[in-house]
């Protein structure tokens, strides 16, 4: 299944979020306490948009290749392919940014337990906007130039994941209790990967008719 | 197992394509679909194949034994032509033993084992499309032109291919304008054209 994978080009979402965090401190300026006060947030919304770049190739290459085709007609519940496809997302651009983003944090002076509860939110919640993209990524599947629409679409699905994520992030680095912030993240991942398989599945049969 | 399809009708984009069409194929049989481009070749066999849901009428089996080969072969660039046929063959749980290396010996693929599909001709590809219905391991073929950008030789291999799964029982249902000298009935699907009026009574 994993295989699926070898797509190709995932890594160009966490170039791309290298360059929107360095980027920040050029737009905002160098004093620090701005910095780390803004730094949760804009680490979440870099990883989310790095996200985003890579989630309209997870049906469309094989959409074009044709691939789509002879995986939908093969044994395997088109649920169980989209939960595949995410995962091989996620494995490819949600892990890399997870690691790379406590790296990042100390760009923007992040605080120490900053890092931690960053990391850890990130490990949460990315998972979910691979499934979000996944979902999304089926419904536009059959469009020219669905990219565009693709991020309209996901964007504001992608809502909740970073609220919750962003605020545990900046509890952690303020050293408050994110407990139940921590829980709520976890229900909304839980949540798409109750959902979004099923919903995606069914917007594929429907895209290849 | 035969293939069974009574009264169906079948469109593309909601508008039915072609209609009225009822035919039997028997285990070892091949059915061999004509008619002009547009006439609906394609979408009766994407139909068979249940990748889009007959607008009427009834089709037996259901698309789980039936194996579909289209116009573009999906096969990734980035692996070579073995990796391919192996990630197939793993998907349908063929994986073990020796499917591979036979389906890779049918269209004499073993020298281009290693090559990546990116760098193969166009007819080296559809060799390797054609070899992953080998690994299918599915009594029906649905396939869609599966000649093209074939040479004769290779073309006579892919007959032998048919040829060698009809007469395990297998089942072929083929769009093509060539003559592969197979057994089997030809159905022209041109009188079954979705006219003017059976749009209006839909």
């Amino acid at each position: 299944m994993l295989a699926v994978r070898a797509g190709g080009g995932f890594g160009l979402g966490l170039a791309f979020f290298l360059i929107v965090v360095v980027l920040v401190p050029f737009g905002v300026g160098p004093e620090t306490g701005r910095l780390a006060l803004i730094a949760p947030g804009v680490l979440w919304i870099g990883a989310l948009l790095a996200c985003l770049l890579s989630l309209d190739r997870i049906f469309a290459l094989d959409r074009e290749d044709g691939a789509l085709d002879l995986l939908v007609t093969a044994p395997l519940p088109l649920e169980a392919l989209v939960l595949g496809k995410s995962l091989a997302h996620w494995l490819t651009t949600g892990l890399p940014l997870c690691l790379a983003a406590p790296a990042l944090g100390i760009l923007l002076n992040l605080g120490w337990p900053g890092h931690l509860w960053l990391f850890v939110s990130l490990l949460i919640g990315t998972p979910a906007l691979s499934l979000i993209g996944a979902f999304g990524a089926a419904l536009t599947v059959g469009l020219r130039r669905g990219g565009m629409l693709l991020s309209i679409l996901v964007l504001p699905l992608y809502v909740p994941t970073l609220l919750f994520g962003a605020e545990i992030a900046r509890r952690g680095t303020e050293g408050m209790a994110v407990g139940t912030v921590l829980a709520l993240l976890g229900a909304v991942t839980l949540g798409c990967l109750a959902v979004l398989p099923f919903a995606a599945a069914a917007a594929l049969r429907v895209n290849l008719r | 197992m035969s293939v069974s399809v009574r009264d169906l009708v079948v469109g593309r984009g909601g508008v039915p394509v072609l209609a009225g069409l009822s035919f039997d194929v028997a285990p070892g049989h091949a059915l061999i679909l004509r008619g002009p481009n547009g006439a609906g070749k394609t979408t009766l066999l994407r139909t068979l194949a249940g990748l889009q849901p007959p607008m009427s009428g009834t089709v037996t089996p259901n698309p789980e034994s039936i194996a579909y080969g289209a116009h573009r072969d999906g096969m990734k660039g980035q692996l070579t032509v073995e990796e391919n046929l192996q990630f197939w063959a793993g998907l349908h749980g063929l994986g073990r033993g020796d499917a591979v290396s036979r389906a890779m010996d049918v269209f004499d693929l073993g020298r281009l084992a290693d090559r990546l599909a990116q760098h193969l001709s166009a007819g080296q590809g559809r060799r390797l499309g054609l070899a992953r219905l080998m690994l299918t391991g599915r009594p029906i073929w649905c396939l869609d032109e599966p000649t093209v950008s074939l040479d004769a030789e290779n073309t006579g291999r892919f007959a032998g291919m048919v040829r060698d799964h009809l007469e395990t029982g297998g089942i072929a249902i083929i769009a093509t304008h060539i003559d592969l000298g197979l057994s089997g009935d030809v159905l022209d699907v041109t009188p079954h054209r979705a006219r003017a009026r059976e749009l209006m009574a839909l």
